[in-house]
């Protein structure tokens, strides 16, 4: 007789049905990302999603290892969540080495599943960015935008993915805009003040809510991304903690700054709407293998997130930080972990036995 | 999705207010509680022909046997009795003889053996009277009332089967104010206390009447979960019934998984934690099990040592599940047979829960005193709990509904890895072992296993530890004791090299001095011969 230990009932929940809850739960962000760029949009979905799966099963192949692991949807999710980082602009042969970069590195290298130290979505989306700073910071007008630029049919499209912008006759200036943070921060380095930076862009706080604004394919809409991740918060799938104290943070400090100076730091609201800090407060730094594990752990990685997001978007080099703070605070994941844990039942708080 | 809301707005108030809530830390709800047997009644398992009685069946020293092969023993009456202070003696369960003293299973995950005292019954169920009834309990001296709870053998009988009378003292230090009666009974299947509530609260009630007694405290509370309507309605009316209501409430508590747990019923009705290392006594409270406050009714009251208790017969493999009133010492083999299961085909056994239970190898094993239920489960339901394990994805699920603050999946990597010390750090030692983190890990890791692995290796380094100290103990002091022979030896035999030397000495000195005295008497007698010698070597000259 096998010993089994007690208990013999398990509450049903499965590595499966947290990750397909992960993906349903960004569904409506893509719904809403092929709305905007149309057969753009699908073509870096599907190849994001499709290379991921194969890279994970290739891998765990060629290591010899079960293949079952696939089918966790763990690497499902990596590519959803990686096309979802990038620009509509990107090319076919970048999206392809991004999601073999997160799997091969992002992943399995560290022992595939629970192991990896890093979000690999973000990893690799850190790696496209530093490698291809041009491409990854160049934003495709959308759909409702640039209805004259007749580019969004199916071949049309299918061509820019693989061939580029002058196989589909099209100039760079043509199609493209700026992203509201990457004008703002343009702007701001020109001596304009951010009321009139905002102005010049036609920055509509409702269209920033709703994604009518260009950006990476997931970020724009964030009505679809909280309502996914209202929707795993009340499934507990993902707790409040790192969401709810990761924006509040950025929040509070865009508020304090723009109370001393509105000049020269942008509004709260502004700050939690652009970027991709929605995206990667309710799906990046919950990632539960790269965050910590108590709750107050939790509240102190969203923290941290909040201010080197901020920090970084506010003096660095780049007009996003949101990622960068992410995968910083993943390092601090074993820190916090080891000195910030949950009081335990009959001690006092610090106090160990 | 409505009730997941409400759960996750219900989640938020616990988290945003900083002043304790009622409730306990972490826990789980059952969405499925299987409790097909509430509201059933309590039927009599009847007699079976053979009675097992381990000899060991509460926490402590086992018991020592005081009966002999062929004794005819009455119900009631002392087999073995008890050894040491936490201990309580074990009693027949009814009139027989006593067939053979041997070794045999008990129920324990182990499936170890222990000395027991089989009994064929006579069928008379003849009662040993020697215990007389105490009704008017609160005039008997409260010393003789809680060895009268010894004698009976009475244990805790939710299952931890702690001696109860160790828990009944009134210490100045330590001034117990509330008594909780525990009537949760959180585990899914188990139903026997909340029928034991329907059915005898009159009983319950009365029991706890003599602990508040014993104990001096002036407020009773009877904890139940909001699943058993209608026991909180049958023991609100016999309070009223009995005119108790002025210090004895029945609280009802919203059905949440571990709050039968002593230390988290604690904490849910009083909002204080018993210290780490402390008892409930500490912060003024005593608890019991209805079952155990049933039982010390019938000791005090009706001078019945405790043979029997309510054993809930239930599982998906049941046919027709059942609460049932069980003899200790009934063989689970007759007790499955009286719900219609024959063979144990296809079927897995658990004693217990299936939150905390022990899954038993077979079914030729006796009721004992901590049996709440036993469920024959479906071997599929059972082995679809015991999936293969996936790595664990740190989603931090186990460490939320920890009732005990810890963070399960760090603590299982580190006893999986072998750093016991690290593990210990994670305080390894406080895990209550309820099984709320393996329930609900997606990665379907059995995180308790592996604290009691870890908890087995930590407890067998702590051994060996314990017996290199020993051993290095010993070695020293033999050390020192062959240093100090050799010292004194060294000592003894300076002495006597210096006693010699000293002789030496003397004697030489003596010599020496006679030595003297000879060379002078020499000399003197020397001159003389000298002077002889000249006349006497004159001779010859003279003479040649």
């Amino acid at each position: 007789m096998i010993f089994l230990s007690s208990p013999h009932q398990h509450g049903g929940n499965t590595i499966q049905l947290t990750m397909l809850s992960v993906i349903i739960a960004l569904i409506p962000a893509a719904m809403v990302s092929v709305y905007l760029y149309g057969w753009l949009a699908f073509f870096l979905l599907t190849t994001c999603i499709g290379v991921s799966l194969l890279t994970e099963y290739w891998l765990l192949r060629w290591m010899g290892k079960s293949t079952q692991p696939v089918w966790d949807g763990s690497a499902g999710l990596t590519g959803l969540l990686l096309a979802l980082t990038l620009p509509a602009a990107v090319p076919w042969w970048m999206a392809v080495f991004a999601a073999v970069f997160a799997i091969t590195l992002g992943k399995q290298l560290y022992g595939g599943l629970g192991y990896n130290p890093f979000n690999p979505a973000l990893a690799a989306r850190i790696v496209l960015l530093i490698s291809f700073p041009l491409h990854m910071t160049t934003w495709i007008v959308p759909m409702h935008m640039g209805a004259t630029l007749n580019m969004y049919d199916f071949v049309t499209s299918l061509q820019f993915f693989f061939l580029g912008p002058d196989a589909v006759k099209q100039t760079w200036d043509a199609m493209t805009m700026a992203s509201p943070l990457g004008y703002l921060k343009t702007e701001l380095g020109q001596g304009t003040t951010v009321s009139q930076a905002l102005l010049d862009y036609h920055y509509s706080t409702l269209h920033a809510f709703i994604g009518r604004e260009s950006g990476s394919l997931g970020e724009s809409s964030a009505l679809a991304l909280l309502m996914g991740g209202i929707w795993l918060m009340a499934r507990h799938t993902i707790s409040w903690h790192i969401p709810i104290s990761y924006i509040a943070t950025v929040a509070v400090f865009a508020w304090v700054f723009n109370m001393i100076n509105p000049d020269v730091y942008a509004p709260p609201l502004f700050h939690v709407l652009a970027g991709g800090l929605i995206l990667c407060a309710f799906f990046m730094a919950t990632d539960p293998v790269s965050s910590p594990s108590s709750s107050v752990g939790k509240v102190v990685f969203g923290i941290g997130c909040g201010v080197l997001t901020w920090v970084i978007r506010t003096f660095g080099a780049y007009p996003e930080g949101a990622m960068f703070a992410v995968v910083l605070m993943n390092m601090a994941t074993p820190l916090i972990d080891y000195y910030i844990r949950p009081r335990v039942y009959g001690y006092k708080r610090g106090k160990k036995a | 999705m409505g009730l997941a809301m409400f759960d996750l707005w219900h989640k938020i108030k616990q988290n945003l207010f900083l002043k304790p809530q009622p409730g306990f830390t972490g826990g789980i709800v059952h969405h499925h509680q299987f409790k097909v047997t509430a509201g059933l009644p309590i039927v009599a398992c009847p007699l079976p022909d053979v009675l097992m009685h381990p000899i060991k069946q509460h926490i402590g020293e086992p018991c020592e046997p005081i009966v002999q092969v062929g004794d005819r023993v009455l119900r009631g009456q002392v087999l073995a009795k008890a050894q040491g202070y936490l201990s309580v003696p074990v009693h027949a369960s009814t009139s027989g003889v006593v067939a053979r003293i041997e070794e045999h299973t008990i129920p324990h995950p182990s499936g170890l053996g222990l000395t027991t005292i089989f009994i064929h019954s006579d069928g008379l169920d003849e009662a040993d009277e020697s215990l007389y009834p105490m009704p008017n309990y609160r005039s008997i001296d409260v010393v003789e009332l809680r060895e009268r709870i010894r004698h009976a053998g009475i244990v805790g009988l939710g299952g931890a089967v702690f001696p109860t009378f160790v828990k009944l003292v009134q210490d100045q230090k330590h001034r117990v104010d509330t008594v909780i009666l525990n009537g949760i009974e959180c585990e899914p299947w188990l139903t026997c206390d909340h029928q034991l509530m329907n059915e005898k609260s009159h009983e319950v009630i009365t029991g706890l009447d003599i602990i508040l007694y014993l104990v001096g405290a002036e407020k009773g509370i009877i904890a139940i979960e909001d699943n058993k309507p209608d026991a909180i309605k049958i023991m609100q009316t016999t309070l009223l019934d009995m005119g108790m209501d002025k210090y004895i409430e029945v609280q009802v508590l919203p059905t949440r998984y571990p709050q039968g747990g002593e230390k988290q019923l604690i904490q849910a009705i009083t909002g204080k934690e018993v210290p780490a290392g402390g008892l409930p006594m500490h912060i003024g409270v005593v608890s019991l099990n209805v079952g155990t406050s049933k039982a010390i009714y019938d000791a005090v009251c009706l001078g019945e040592p405790l043979t029997e208790r309510i054993v809930t017969v239930s599982g998906d493999a049941a046919p027709s599940p059942v609460n049932m009133s069980v003899r200790l010492g009934t063989s689970m083999h007759f007790l499955l047979a009286q719900v219609g299961i024959q063979s144990l085909d296809g079927i897995k056994l658990i004693h217990g829960g299936p939150m905390m239970g022990e899954l038993l190898g077979h079914d030729d094993i006796p009721v004992v005193k901590g049996t709440n239920g036993i469920l024959a489960m479906r071997e599929t339901t059972v082995l679809s709990a015991h999936h293969a394990e996936s790595p664990c994805i740190r989603c931090g699920d186990c460490g939320e509904v920890c009732p005990a603050g810890l963070m399960p999946n760090l603590l299982a990597a580190h006893c999986k890895e072998h750093q016991f010390e690290r593990a210990e750090d994670y305080n390894l030692f406080d895990c209550i072992e309820c099984g709320a983190c393996s329930y609900v890990c997606p990665s379907h890791i059995p995180l308790v296993h592996y604290f009691r692995y870890g908890k087995g290796q930590v407890a067998q380094i702590q051994r060996e530890k314990a017996f290199a100290e020993a051993s290095r103990l010993r070695s020293e002091k033999r050390e020192a004791r062959l240093a100090k022979e050799r010292a004194e030896k060294e000592e003894k035999r300076r002495i006597a090299k210096a006693k010699k030397e000293a002789r030496a000495k003397a004697l030489a000195e003596k010599q020496a001095a006679e030595a003297e005295a000879m060379n002078m008497q020499a000399k003197s007698a020397s001159e003389t011969e000298n002077t002889d010698n000249t006349t006497q070597k004159r001779k010859p000259e003279e003479t040649a």
